[in-house]
């Protein structure tokens, strides 16, 4: 008897909670960190950011409606879905990565955990991002931190799902959505993750995926006027050229810091706004 | 009323009995305690009886757990603090949480229900109430657990050790997740005490930390009556006691505990001041003086058991009022239809009577709804006391139960001083449309909770507690892992 | 005006006293002292009644009955652009007989048409005890001069519209021209003279309860028969909360004054359920006085069919197949 041929998967990206190729017809040969063939991905273009940054944008109102909890739920449930899918994510940055099984479990462990770490974030930010502020007069005054909007994000090049993770969860727990710019030569195991978000009752639009040639396409996102803040982790040598076009539009932007020495709340303090209120108090 | 085709009840439509399935309940014919992950009987073998009272049949029987119980759960503790729980990291420890959380919601129908039959309450509120937030609270510590160096307690917040907790009648499992959730999350091991008339839903719970998992002994249910909770707090091995109950028995717990090392959070009674300016939004304003007394059958701490109306409006309100009281449905807490149950105990019963016979005594108008009430099980019809005086025991004293005491003011310095003229201080209600004027009352009322244009409203991220005899520390928000950390 | 009537506190009920006391409204002023101290409406306290209104289950003979009830709400409607001869045939011919196949089903209170299909709806109908309705005054915008929206009402009436469903001028109501709506409403109910008149306030336009409110007691003060939601034409109709301020309005208006104003809900009501929803917010605001095709209508095509459905399901067990209810 033959042995059984395998049904093999086709990358697509992840707009708007549904998964379409790129509008460019395009696709981009992804190897297996060890040399061979792992997949052929879409190679988005930059209207595919366009449409991802239309999405994103209208799906940001509906997620920040939302309840913190209800937030909480969904990020929680995103790591439910991972965790039953832990296999394929072992298996994907093990190839990615060129890790022994060993190692790709532990960091697929890891990356989950951090999810979780995210959605008990979601209804805890206000109270230690916000508060109320004893002015000098009879007003009830109280800081509040709301999400600036859409986050474009430059995934880590090396860190295919632990990177990934990061990048992702930490603007969408304090209310933005994202538009992610994958890794270039590892980018499945983060779009798998992205697939998981419908299962896991995100709101179509609030994660959005594309994947292609990262030059090609960084500048794009960076200069969308429609886009509240960056994340350029993996922007590599590009990242000083791109924070100063993300100036143009006053863009928030995140950098990793060289001295690796991370303060875990920075990317969710770099992608929210202090909004403060005064109210009157008088008989 | 004299003219029946003026009637104000529910003439047009009237609702068949929605009854919701008691079978979905499965309750075992009885219970041991749960020392140790597993459920074991009590030393002594001494067994007592839960009843529904609405019905006053039995339920299931529980075990009695003695001295030499509570010592066995109070070692367990200590045994998992030592070599599990401490040893667990934050990230775990939430991981355990977050499945507990998981776990009530999916059997949050079976929960309702039991909460429902042992404790009188309408499954209505059982149901889209007490369960959801009962998870809710578990999801919300869950996400403390390994954030606590963020919490605002110092870089490396450690636990206390082992946390005695005793809970009241009045919403069984939510009081359970009040007080387990944020113990666990700050690293605690617990011995819980649930209230000698509502022991069930707790064992349910117990089942469930089995299901995720929770090691041994970090959570121990010793089910009993007040000598079961005197040991408890008594037990030199306990290094916290957190106590939900009467300010009478909170009082001696105080008592008891002073001069020990143990840390204490006291969460004791109230007479919450419902106070309504003449600018309320009328109809909200009536739902919720209605919601403020007579949910849960009025049997909540924080109630909003005084109504302290502008003189200017006081009739209108009146009238509005009684109108509403009289289409509340009175009955079958099984049914779906039921806005108010049964009164939780023969004795509760009694001392609702008793404290509602002052009001006639001194001299205070009743109103009494004119609905139906069962023939077995505990029941009393829904009371509006109008006329009421500052100098009234049913202005001073807590009833818990539902029956309210109409109180009126003409100037916002006045409501204030009425409202603060008592011994409690845990919650108010402030009912206006003018902003500036509800934030200058709310800055004088002494209480710890004020709810403006809405009352009873309970969220895990909202600090929840009183002052002055009503207690002090808090539940809920980052303010209550303080009472579990070693800070 | 009329002081607001001293009632004794005992007197819980809603009461209907047997004089009739309307404020007198003769100016802007006026209506402004009555209209302009309503008390607000809190929009969370609303929205969480409505939730646990929501939550009464209705079962057995309870629903039954209430099925029945909505059936016989029932204002059967089409008003589109291509309504034809043909179309209004079919419409009429289910209102008097919803379902051929059971005679014991309740005909509709009315069916609601445009002014120029009155007369035909009206041939159709016979002797059936199904009213006709019209939609008048420049509907659904409501934009046009008074002259020409009291034409169109005289047209309906000529016709033989048993009935009349007016629009408000939603532009001068937020503008703050709320003289001008109660006018206009004041000029329709004469031209109207016993024709049972609706008022439409387009509730989705209006957005605020406050706004609701508002716009109820004008409509009443200035004499309509029925308030009603909306034209079923803009992207917010009839919901649950609006209906539940609307019925609180008509209750303290007919304590005032001893009149009943009805109240119509009209536009994006499709399912049994719903139904159910807003006779149960009826019957625990306003109460039974209101649970009566006099005073309490649903605007809708599609629910009819939804409500036979359910039904056959009530009486047979067992859910029924859509196609075999007429797409008319």
């Amino acid at each position: 008897m033959s042995e059984r041929l395998d049904v093999k998967k086709t990358y697509k990206l992840v707009v708007n909670g549904a998964f379409p190729r790129s509008e460019s017809g395009r696709s981009y040969e992804v190897a297996r960190a060890n040399g061979g063939f792992l997949a052929n991905v879409a190679q988005g273009s930059r209207k595919d950011l366009r449409d991802a940054v239309v999405a994103a944008r209208a799906a940001q109102a509906k997620w920040w409606g939302a309840s913190a909890y209800n937030r909480g739920q969904v990020l929680y449930r995103w790591a439910e879905m991972a965790e039953s899918r832990r296999g394929e994510l072992i298996d994907q940055v093990g190839l990615a990565e060129g890790l022994k099984k060993k190692d790709a479990q532990s960091s697929v462990e890891r990356a989950i955990d951090r999810i979780v770490w995210y959605a008990g974030w979601t209804d805890k930010v206000t109270q230690v991002l916000g508060g109320a502020n004893p002015v000098a007069g009879p007003f009830f005054n109280f800081s509040l931190p709301v999400p600036s909007g859409v986050i474009g994000v430059v995934a880590d090049q090396e860190s295919s799902l632990e990177g990934f993770v990061d990048a992702v969860a930490a603007p969408v727990c304090v209310g933005n959505s994202v538009v992610v710019i994958a890794s270039e030569r590892r980018p499945t195991p983060g779009v798998i993750l992205a697939e998981m978000t419908a299962t896991a009752d995100f709101p179509g639009g609030v994660v959005n995926v594309v994947t292609g040639l990262t030059a090609e396409l960084v500048s794009h996102l960076v200069m969308h006027e429609d886009v509240d803040g960056v994340d350029l982790t993996g922007a590599g040598e590009l990242g000083d050229e791109l924070a100063h076009r993300a100036a143009g539009s006053i863009k928030r932007v995140y950098r990793p810091r060289d001295n690796g020495d991370e303060d875990s709340l920075r990317r969710l303090r770099t992608f929210v706004e202090t909004s403060t209120v005064w109210h009157t108090i008088g008989q | 009323m004299a003219d029946d085709s003026h009637t104000s009840e529910l003439g047009g439509l009237s609702y068949d009995p929605a009854p919701e399935s008691r079978s979905i309940a499965r309750l075992a014919p009885s219970y041991g305690l749960f020392l140790n992950g597993e459920f074991t009987p009590a030393a002594s073998h001494e067994q007592f009886v839960s009843i529904n009272p609405a019905t006053e049949e039995e339920l299931a029987t529980v075990a009695m757990a003695s001295a030499s119980d509570v010592d066995r759960a109070v070692a367990s503790a200590r045994r998992a603090y030592e070599k599990v729980w401490s040893k667990t990291t934050g990230a775990e420890r939430a991981k355990y949480l977050f499945r507990i959380a998981r776990l009530i919601q999916e059997r949050s129908r079976e929960l309702a229900v039991v909460e429902t039959l042992d404790n009188g309450k309408p499954i209505r509120e059982s149901r889209d109430v007490d369960i959801p937030l009962a998870a809710a609270h578990f999801f919300y510590y869950a996400g403390w657990a390994d954030k606590l160096e963020h919490s605002g307690f110092g870089p490396r917040p450690r636990p206390l050790g082992v946390a005695g907790q005793i809970i009241p009648w009045n919403f069984p499992l939510l009081m359970a997740a009040w007080k387990l959730a944020p113990a666990l999350a700050a690293g605690n091991t617990c011995v819980l005490k649930p209230a000698e008339t509502t022991p069930l839903s707790a064992l349910i719970l117990a089942e469930i930390f089995q299901q995720a998992e929770l090691p041994d002994g970090v959570v121990n249910i010793v089910t009993g009556d007040g000598t079961t909770g005197a040991a408890l707090v008594e037990h030199p091995d306990v290094d916290k006691i957190a106590f939900t109950g009467s300010t009478d028995v909170g009082r001696l717990i105080q008592e008891r505990v002073s001069g020990t090392a143990k840390r204490l959070t006291l969460e004791l009674g109230g007479k919450g001041a419902n106070i309504v300016f003449e600018d309320a939004p009328i109809d909200e304003m009536i739902e919720g003086i209605i919601d403020g007394i007579f949910f849960n059958q009025g049997h909540v701490c924080c109630a909003g058991s005084r109504l302290l109306v502008q003189e200017s409006v006081a009739d209108e309100v009146l009238r509005r009022l009684l109108r509403r009281v009289d289409q509340l449905r009175v009955g079958d807490p099984m049914d779906k239809n039921t806005d108010v149950g049964a009164i939780n105990s023969a004795a509760q019963l009694e001392r609702i009577r008793e404290l509602s016979s002052w009001g006639e005594k001194e001299g205070a108008t009743r109103y009494t709804s004119a609905c139906e009430l069962p023939d077995r099980g505990f029941w009393f019809a829904p009371t509006v006391f109008a006329d009421v005086a500052q100098s009234h025991r049913i202005a001073r004293d807590e009833i818990f139960g539902p029956v309210l005491s109409v109180l009126t003011f003409r100037t916002p310095e006045e409501a204030v001083a009425k409202a603060n003229n008592s011994k409690y201080g845990l919650a108010c209600g402030v009912w206006s449309e003018k902003g500036s004027r509800t934030l200058w009352v709310a800055q004088r009322l002494r209480a710890g909770v004020i709810w403006a244009n809405t009352y009873n409203k309970f969220d895990p991220t909202s600090p929840f507690g009183g002052v002055r005899e009503s207690g002090f520390g808090r539940e809920g928000g980052r303010h209550g892992l303080e009472g579990y950390l070693n800070v | 005006m009329a002081p607001l009537r001293p009632v004794d506190v005992r007197d819980h009920g809603v009461l209907l006293p047997a004089v009739i006391s309307v404020p007198a409204i003769s100016n802007e002023d006026e209506l402004r002292r009555v209209v302009g101290s309503l008390s607000g409406v809190d929009a969370v306290g609303v929205e969480s009644r409505v939730a646990k209104l929501g939550t009464r289950s209705l079962k057995k003979s309870t629903k039954m009955s209430a099925i029945d009830l909505a059936i016989s709400m029932v204002d059967l409607t089409t008003l589109e652009g291509a309504d034809t001869h043909g179309r209004v045939t079919s419409l009429c011919t289910k209102a008097r007989r919803p379902d051929p196949g059971d005679l014991a089903v309740p005909s509709v209170a009315a069916v609601c048409v445009y002014p120029d299909l009155v007369a035909h709806a009206r041939r159709v109908l016979g002797a059936a005890p199904v009213a006709v309705a019209a939609v008048a005054t420049a509907f659904p915008s409501g934009r046009a001069s008074l002259a020409v929206k009291l034409a169109d009402v005289a047209e309906a009436l000529e016709a033989g519209a048993d009935e009349i469903d007016m629009v408000i001028d939603r532009g001068a109501f937020l503008a703050g021209r709320w003289g001008q709506v109660f006018d206009e409403i004041v000029a329709v109910k004469a031209a109207c003279g016993t024709t049972h008149l609706k008022v439409i306030l387009e509730t989705g336009e209006l957005v605020t309860y406050d706004n609701v409110k508002r716009a109820s007691w004008i409509a009443m003060l200035a004499g309509a028969d029925f308030i009603k939601t909306s034209t079923g034409k803009v992207a917010v109709n009839a919901t649950l909360p609006v209906a539940l301020v609307m019925l609180e309005a008509t209750r303290d208006f007919a304590e005032q004054t001893g009149q009943l104003v009805g109240v119509k809900v009209a536009g994006g009501i499709r399912t049994t359920k719903d139904a159910l929803k807003y006779l149960v917010v009826v019957n625990e605001t306003a109460g039974s006085s209101w649970l009566t095709p006099e005073f309490f209508r649903f605007g809708a095509s599609s629910l009819l069919n939804d409500l036979l459905m359910q039904r056959r399901k009530q009486r047979t067990g067992a859910y029924a197949r859509p196609d075999e209810y007429s797409g008319d």
